[in-house]
């Protein structure tokens, strides 16, 4: 469904040194930067596949998005998607494509959100029957009843994204692209706009690309991960299989009465000792969890204890690390 | 077309909201033209006898100007496209499947329109039952003021589409305010929006008569109070057609141009 192979794009960067003498050297001779957005970038994706792209800000998560969805032309490479070449022929491709840049809006700031909607509808040319029926089912899932009337001005951050990626979506896109849509969403806004993506997918099987720092998000959305940094692609594959690469390590977190000294495990390294809480990291690949546990309640008095596996944010930046970006 | 139509209709339904700027606007337009109007009176008073405009073409010359000020100054702009292409937010008009030449021409177009409509409305009773010296003429014979009326859209797609440039101009400049600047005080200038044109001596009409800029305020006008005859007039609404022509291919050109070479502001 989508095909990349060997894209790269470069943006020229006028660069100054900070200072008024550098100020006015500018005015004569401008020194300019190469800034490599993408390197070499090949990947595929299927029809129906939710996938989270995911990277350190500037390492050209948004210059791809961009490029697969028509606006930026990139400097080499090819890009094939349901049989166009996005920025070649956009304004037919861009029919069958959404796109939500979420720092981004697409909405009439003055005007009812449903004014905007009838807009996008003449834009599209969506066939009246159409428009309808999609309309009644972003605003039940997306609950949007109360506030389509409303100038887009006076909704919160929240209620104007679930409107923004209804706007994107009335055309009843195959393709659905989305620039960190969560950000700067609460929990309730958060939880809302995954399950609805989650349902798009399912029931009318919208391949769903998505840009993100939440890892949450991807956890509960993305069955395939594609990490870029520096412009680069650096990995490509499934959640689980990171897991496992890093997967091994759990972290005990034990609260329990006073004691004198931290406790010594074999086995276990010691990440932190307050006198009434100790956090341990052991390799279950190396050592038995219940052994550890039981050498530990010899030594203190348990109250509580938790054991957790790393979490992705945690793995994320460790691949970051592994790859030096 | 039905995209074009329909962001007219959107940006014309904003425009009328802003009540409280058309009632300034009124005011202002009124004062302008009675200053205007009295300095003309003064200076035909004192020996302009070989002037080739007579006093009341003059007067109604200025009404007009005053009256649909919106639809032919070069400085009224819309910041929400020059927002779009400087924070970044062209990424959306980017995505639609329609070109952006006509969307934006369209938008700017209904924005001067709604912007007029809110002027035209309240001063045109008001200047037509002024007292004599001050009051707005009418047009000689029908055809006069239809040509006018042709004259008068026609200057408006040739303002529009020279402000299309000073638009397309901030990809490169990514900054509004020089280009705005140096088009509007030239551009009004040349459409004898300072000096009427027919004021003008003889060498800088001649120079004017080959910008654009002539043909979006100076000419519909004096179609309209019999100045320029009905033939002539005719002949004027050719050469506004083939500005609006040179103009829009022009920019459609550019900005083609401007965004192969986009740079999305702002990540």
């Amino acid at each position: 469904m989508i095909e990349l192979q060997g894209i790269s794009k470069s943006f020229k960067v006028a660069k100054r040194s900070p200072g008024i003498g550098q100020a006015f050297k500018a005015l004569f001779a401008r020194e300019h930067t190469i800034v490599h957005a993408l390197r070499d970038v090949s990947f595929s994706i299927g029809e129906g596949e939710i996938v989270g792209y995911i990277g350190p800000n500037g390492a050209g998560k948004s210059t791809s998005i961009k490029v697969m969805s028509g606006i930026l032309v990139p400097d080499e490479g090819s890009c094939r998607i349901m049989g166009h070449t996005p920025w070649r022929d956009r304004t037919e491709y861009v029919r069958s494509i959404g796109v939500v840049f979420g720092q981004r809006s697409q909405l009439w700031w003055d005007v009812p959100v449903l004014d905007s909607f009838e807009l996008l509808k003449d834009i599209y040319r969506i066939r009246e029957a159409d428009y309808r029926s999609n309309l009644a089912m972003l605003t039940e899932t997306l609950d949007l009843e109360p506030i389509l009337q409303v100038p887009v001005r006076q909704l919160s951050l929240g209620q104007r994204m679930r409107c923004e990626i209804a706007a994107s979506l009335l055309h009843g896109p195959r393709i659905l692209f989305l620039d960190e849509p969560t950000i700067g969403l609460d929990a309730v806004s958060k939880l809302a706009v995954r399950k609805f993506i989650r349902t798009l997918n399912e029931e009318k099987g919208v391949t769903v690309i998505l840009t993100t720092h939440d890892m949450s998000d991807i956890e509960a959305l993305a069955g395939r991960i594609l990490m870029i940094g520096k412009g680069t692609l650096l990995y490509d594959g499934t959640i689980e299989k990171l897991r496992s690469r890093f997967g091994t390590e759990r972290k005990i977190t034990v609260d329990h009465e006073p004691s004198e000294k931290a406790p010594e495990v074999p086995g276990a390294t010691l990440l932190s000792w307050t006198g009434e809480r100790t956090v341990l990291s052991v390799d279950t690949e190396r050592n038995r969890m219940a052994d550890v546990l039981s050498r530990l309640t010899g030594q203190i008095e348990l109250i509580d204890v938790s054991v957790e596996a790393k979490p992705v944010d945690e793995m994320i930046v460790e691949l970051y690390r592994e790859h030096r970006i | 077309m039905r995209a074009y139509a329909s962001v007219w209709r959107l940006r014309f339904q904003l425009g009328m909201q802003y009540r409280t700027a058309a009632f300034a606007g009124i005011a202002t337009q009124l004062f302008f033209g009675f200053v205007f109007i009295m300095v003309y009176m003064a200076f035909y008073a004192n020996g302009a006898k070989s002037a080739t405009i007579d006093l009341p073409d003059l007067i109604t010359y200025t009404w007009l100007q005053q009256i649909f000020l919106t639809l032919i100054m070069l400085w009224y702009r819309d910041n929400e496209i020059f927002g779009l292409i400087m924070s970044g937010n062209i990424a959306y008009e980017l995505c639609r499947p329609c070109g952006i030449y006509g969307f934006w021409y369209a938008k700017l177009l209904g924005q001067r329109l709604a912007g007029a409509t809110l002027r035209y409305l309240p001063l045109l009773p008001i200047v037509l039952v002024l007292p004599k010296p001050y009051r707005l003429g009418f047009p000689p014979s029908a055809a006069s003021f239809a040509l006018f009326l042709l004259a008068l859209i026609l200057g408006l797609f040739i303002v529009v589409g020279v402000s299309m440039l000073i638009y397309i101009s901030v990809f490169w400049t990514l900054s509004p305010v020089g280009s705005t600047l140096m088009i509007a005080v030239a551009g009004e200038f040349f459409a004898g929006m300072v000096i009427p044109v027919p004021l003008m001596p003889g060498w800088l009409q001649n120079a004017v008569n080959f910008l654009p800029f002539r043909w979006t305020a100076d000419f519909p006008f004096r179609v309209y109070s019999g100045h320029i005859p009905v033939r002539e007039a005719a002949a004027g609404v050719a050469v506004q057609l083939g500005w609006v022509a040179i103009l829009v291919a022009f920019g459609a050109w550019l900005l083609s141009r401007a965004l192969r070479r986009t740079v999305i502001q702002g990540g």
